[in-house]
Parts: C-alpha cells; structure tokens; sequence
C-alpha cells in the first residue's frame, strides 16, 4: 500500500488534486441541481397528464439553462423598507452550508495517484456527522433572515415556521442518526462506509430500518419538500420567505432547495445504504443512489397533500422524537446484549 | 408583562387560494386566526343594474357572468323565471325541458370538478388538480358543441333552447357518464384514504345544523351539515320530479364530510344525465308562443317573415303583465334565485339574484375563528365560492 497523500510529503499534488475534486463535485452538484429542476417538470408533468418542458432543445432539454438565463437577466427588486444587508445575504447564507455539506460525502474508495493513496472525497472529518448537522442547522439562517429583512408579513410568518420546522426536526433526524453511529462507532462518513462494507445485507438500512424511515421523512421535512414544504406555502403564504426576492437572488434559494435534495440523498445513502458500494465504480453508484431518492422526493410531492403547522409540530415532537429514542434504546440494548 | 400583540394581514384580493378577488382581513396571534373579515366588490359590474336597462331576452348573457364555473346553471334559473313570469312553464316542450336538465347536471359535475381541484391544490395535493382539468376539459369540449362557447354557453332561451343538440352529442354525453365514476374513484384514491388529507379536512371548519339554517347556507354546504334540503327534490322544476336519484346529506359538518358529499353528489348527477338520456325523444325544442320565442334559426335565414319576427323579438321584446315572481333552483353550490319585478315594459323593472356564494360566505368568519391559517384556505375552498357570483 504506498503512502497516503497529505500536505506534508507532497504539497504540490495534494493541493492540485484538492482543488480538482472541489471542482468536479462542485460541477456535478451544479449540474444536477440544473437537470433536478428538468427531471422534476419532466417527472410530474408525466404523473399528472401532461409532458413537461418540451420547446426549449432536444425534448426540452435546455430548459434549466433558459431559467437560469431569464431569472438572470431579471430586475433585481430589493423592497423599500428592507433590512438591505441581511436581504441580500439571506441567499447565500441558504446556498453556502447547502453545497458545503457535500465535501464530507465519499464518493468512491481509495485511488492511487502518482504513487501515493488518495481518497475519493473533499475531506474526511473525523466528525463528519457533527459537521453535516452544523451546517444544516446554518441553513436555517438563511430562511429566517430572509423572512425577518423582506419586511413582509408573509416572509415573515414562513421564516418563523421554518425555524420551528427546522429545530424540531433536526433533533429526531439527530437522534435517528445516533442509532448508526452506535452500530458503526464512528462519526467519519468514510467510517461508517466502511463498516458498511462487505455484504449488500451490512448496509444499515437493513439493521436500522426505522431510524432509515425516521431519517428521510424528518430530512424531507428539513429541506422544506412537500409534503412539510410550510414555510414555502403557495396557497397559504403566496411564497413564504421568498415571496420579496428576484433575479439571481431567487435563483440562490431555487438552487439551495435543489442542493439540499441532493445533500440530504447522498447523506441518506452514505448512512443507509453503503456509499459508494455497488456493482458500478463508486461516483456512480453514489449518483444512482442519490437519483432514486430525488425521484422519490419528486414523487411524493406529485402524491401527497401539505401537512398543517401545529400537526407538524406534533408528529416532530410527540411521533419522530419518541421513535428516536426508541429506536436508540433498542440498538443500545441489541449491541450490549447479543 | 409583554403586551399581547395580533397582527393583520391582507390576504387577497391578489392571494394564489381567494379564489378570484375575495378580500380576507386576517387577524393573526401567530398562526391562528383570531377574525377574519371578508371583503367583497373587487368584481362588481352591476349585473342587476344592466339588466334594467335590457329587454328579457338581451339580459340573459349577463347571467352566464355570475357564476363563470357553471353558466348553464345560471341560464337555467333566469329562463326559468321569465317563463314563470310569463306563465309559460307548462308549455315548455318535453325534450327542452330533458336536455336542460341533462346539461344543468353535466354542469353541477364540472363545476364540482373545479371545486375539487382548486380545494385539492389549496390544501397541497397538485396532482388532483390537474386530474380534475383533463375530465372538465371533456365538459367544455360538449359546451363547444352544443352552443360554440366554451364558458359562456347562453344556450337555453327564454321558452326552450337556441339550438338542437348536434348530431353525435348524445353519444359523448353516454361516454363521459360511463368514465366519470371511474375518474371519481382515482381522485378518492389520492385523497379519500390519504392520512394527511384526512388530518387537514375532519373536524376543520365545521359549521352545524342550526347555524347553517341560520345564515342561511343552502347547496352541499348544507347538506353535509345533516339538513335533508335540496330544491330539485322540495320544490321541482324543469320536470327534476321524474328522476330518481338521492339526496346526499351527512352529519359531519366538516370539510371532509363537505368533500365526500359533493364526490357523491357527481356520482348521482351521472344518474340523473343517463336518466335523461334515456327519456331524449325527438320534438320541438321552442314552446309554440310566437310572442315570446325565438323562431327557429332556419326560419330566420330562409324566410322574411321569420327575418322580422327575429327582429321585432330582438328589438321591441316582449311585454309580460306586471307582477313579480321568485324562482329558486338547486344550482352546484346552493340555492340561486332570481326575484323578478315586471312593471309592464319590455325590460325588468327590477332583477334581484340570490348567488349562493354569496350567502355561504357569510360562515366563513365563524368557521376559521380560533383556527390556524393554514384552515382558512381550506375553508374558503369547501365553502366553494366564485366571486364572479358574489359581486354581481
């Protein structure tokens, strides 16, 4: 086995080939997130009779890059009475933490480069978990800036909905987390992938299939999907915290919602379903693990009604946290006695 | 100590789920509601008022702009009283009256079917939405065919209907009725079953028996309040006593008892639409009194005498005695009335419509008073209004 690569032996290649991967993950984030928009009009359009996107290119394929290009060329309207620094910081204080969770992801094994090992992603933290629900936590920043500075009653309620959302179900996501990493004691994502390994039946989906139910329902309600899209509430809040934004601006939390859906997939795979492991090269059975649950996030928003706040409220408190910590004592209670 | 604050907050007349241009006044303690105060008049374009200055026969388009979602039914209550006015009901020709029937019920069920969609997307679930379009859309298509509109029809006149029903109609009409109960059990499956769906309708917005009689709620509202009342079987008209079909009542008087009511209500309109079907016999369309009725197009374009009985109906209009008449009917979202005053001209002196939205508005401020937001627009959507209807 030849020496790890780090920024002692080889300074030069490390830093290179760092910013490689920052780039080629940031590229492929940036495109999915581009043809997320796509897949989802394609997807539901057919769910619900119709054919989505098809003018703009072949079967409508250049239509993110029109959107894109119209929201940008749009007025940017920041509102009169707005708290003007926090309005325009709002966007990227949503974008930032969504794209900088996907650095802790391994997308794939050890490589060798120029005689030295290199691992296939940005950095293993040995608090890889910790990390991730720092910066989903960040993310709420962003919504409830975004609501309080807008100066809108509606911004406001949906900015006061999201960081009740948000901070209710981070601790059932939290602690549903906890059962795995009592299993894998570990809290390095590249850790918990590799105690995965071996054998389809390790993946922890297997030996934690509630904390797995508990972990997508409570991250589709962190990343504000139908149906716990609250904060965003057409019908009821015209557009939530968004309602006052325009141009790139907007642009930033459309990108940032379809960042977090792919945040939340590569987590929920990483945790539950073994990473990269898979019959293909690594990035690629990441993708396709992180495509089936963009597409069941797709598909339940075709399916489902929107839940009301206060029943919102009760399920991530008096349902999902209760489980949780069912579910802890049971896997405490299975590693110490069998 | 903190002082309790509330805050208000417009929603509408521009709001994505105020169904038109419905102005609430919110008062908000967080999230629930403390008042709520409807404004209305954002449509107003004085419909009554235009109509005294219109011979009968001219006012009749105006009704089609009341209440847009089902302007057959709305034809149906105004020709309804101008002939009750006349006294001319008992010479309406048995086949206008069935055909009149069979569009009033394909008319419940399309406005019905904008009901659930919009109530469906008010309350998050998309895809019903557009469920719900694809079959209306089969609706607008027969309303295409029989009177070239695809929303405003005005296709029954004052004595019978404009024209006869164009060839191959019937067999539409057969196939939609067949597919409906079909349609009907997809849009129960993605809701009826649907935990979320029941959580945000049982015990929302109720209103019960008494209070409804009191403010007056008339139609499915009504109905699912457990009051047995339905005009088309108390008080008949257009011949509705010769069908058989039920009257839904419930006893929930929630939304999701005003839901499944108004889902059974579809299923027995497609009853009452094959009933008519099977009582379509070939005959005269237009009651035979040459002084009130329109004489039939062919005559208009091939021959002069019925050229100037055209004109003259057109231009002088017809005379009924003074007097003044009500005629309710069992319109898709209550009871619409027309309260008709002749003075003895050719124009009404007076016409007063009863729009059932209208009334049924008045319950909304009880019915999401202590309730969360989020229950307002699903108790605007259950209440089923169209402001087209309530501002005139």
């Amino acid at each position: 086995m030849p020496e790890m690569l780090s920024l002692s032996n080889d300074p030069v290649l490390f830093l290179s080939l760092m910013l490689a991967k920052i780039l080629a993950v940031f590229i492929v984030v940036v495109l999915i997130v581009a043809y997320a928009t796509y897949a989802e009009r394609k997807i539901i359009g057919r769910m619900q009779t119709r054919l989505g996107p098809t003018m703009t290119g072949w079967f409508g394929l250049l239509q993110p890059i029109a959107d894109g290009l119209k929201l940008f060329f749009k007025e940017d309207i920041i509102p009169a009475q707005a708290s003007k620094l926090a309005f325009v910081l709002a966007p990227v204080m949503i974008m930032v933490p969504a794209f900088i969770t996907i650095a802790v992801i391994p997308f794939g094994g050890d490589i060798t480069v120029f005689g030295y090992t290199t691992t296939l992603q940005i950095a293993d933290l040995n608090i890889g978990i910790l990390y991730i629900l720092a910066m989903a936590g960040l993310g709420v920043y962003g919504i409830v800036l975004a609501g309080w500075s807008s100066n809108n009653k509606y911004s406001l309620l949906g900015g006061v909905r999201s960081a009740a959302q948000v901070v209710s179900y981070e601790l059932a996501a939290g602690m549903s987390i906890v059962a795995v990493l009592m299993l894998s004691e570990t809290l390095s994502l590249r850790g918990i992938v590799a105690a995965q390994s071996g054998s389809v039946l390790n993946w922890y989906i297997f030996s934690q299939p509630l904390a797995f139910c508990l972990f997508v329902i409570t991250s589709l309600a962190e990343i504000n999907r139908t149906p716990f899209d609250l904060p965003e509430a057409e019908t009821e809040l015209v557009s939530g915290f968004c309602t006052e934004y325009s141009s790139m601006k907007y642009a930033l939390f459309f990108m940032a919602e379809y960042a977090n859906m792919i945040v939340v997939s590569a987590i929920t795979a990483t945790l539950f379903l073994g990473g990269p492991a898979g019959p293909f090269a690594g990035p690629i059975n990441l993708l396709l693990k992180i495509f089936f649950f963009m597409f069941l996030f797709i598909w339940i928003r075709a399916t489902f009604p929107r839940v009301r706040y206060d029943q919102l409220m009760f399920m991530g408190w008096k349902v999902f946290l209760p489980l949780a910590l069912l579910n802890i004592v049971i896997t405490g209670a299975v590693v110490v006695f069998l | 100590m903190a002082k309790k604050e509330t805050m208000t907050i417009n929603m509408g007349p521009q709001h994505p789920s105020t169904h038109g241009v419905l102005q609430l006044v919110l008062e908000l303690d967080g999230e629930i509601v403390v008042d709520a105060v409807p404004h209305i008049g954002f449509l107003h374009r004085g419909v009554e008022k235009l109509a005294e200055n219109r011979s009968y026969h001219r006012a009749l388009p105006l009704t089609d702009r009341l209440d847009y979602l089902a302007p057959m039914s709305n034809n149906l209550g105004y020709v309804l009283a101008v002939e009750k006015l006349l006294g001319i009901t008992e010479l309406i020709p048995e086949r206008a009256k069935v055909v009149r029937v069979m569009m009033a019920e394909i008319t419940r069920i399309k406005s019905h079917l904008v009901w659930l969609a919009t109530h469906a997307l008010d309350i998050g679930a998309m895809t019903v939405f557009l469920y719900c379009f694809r079959e209306r859309e089969q609706i607008m298509d027969m309303y295409e065919n029989i009177s070239g509109a695809r929303m405003t029809s005005n296709y029954f006149r004052v004595g019978g209907l404009s024209l006869d029903l164009p060839e191959g109609f019937e067999a539409d009409v057969l196939s939609f009725i067949n597919d409906m109960p079909g349609h009907l059990e997809t849009y129960e499956g993605l809701l009826t079953g649907n935990k979320i769906w029941q959580k945000r309708t049982i015990g929302v917005a109720k209103i019960g028996g008494e209070d409804a009689i009191d403010i007056g709620l008339t139609g499915p509202v009504l109905r699912a309040s457990g009051v047995d009342w339905d005009l088309r079987r108390d008080n008949p008209y257009s011949g509705y006593e010769d069908y058989d079909f039920k009257v839904i009542t419930r006893d929930g008087c929630d939304t999701f008892d005003r839901y499944k009511n108004r889902l059974d209500e579809m299923r027995e309109s497609c009853k009452i639409i094959h009933q008519a079907l099977d009582k379509l016999q070939p005959g005269p369309i237009m009651a035979d009194v040459p002084s009130v009725c329109l004489p039939a197009k062919k005559d208009v374009a091939n021959s002069i005498e019925g050229l100037i009985h055209h004109f003259k109906i057109i231009t002088e209009g017809f005379k009924p005695e003074p007097g003044e008449i009500y005629q309710g009917i069992e319109a898709p979202k209550g009871e619409l009335g027309f309260y008709l005053i002749s003075d003895g001209s050719a124009n009404p002196f007076r016409m007063k419509i009863r729009p059932p939205s209208f009334v049924n508005l008045q319950a909304l401020p009880q019915m999401v008073r202590g309730k969360m937001l989020a229950d307002v627009v699903a108790a605007i959507g259950t209440l089923d209004i169209v402001l087209g209807e309530i501002d005139r």
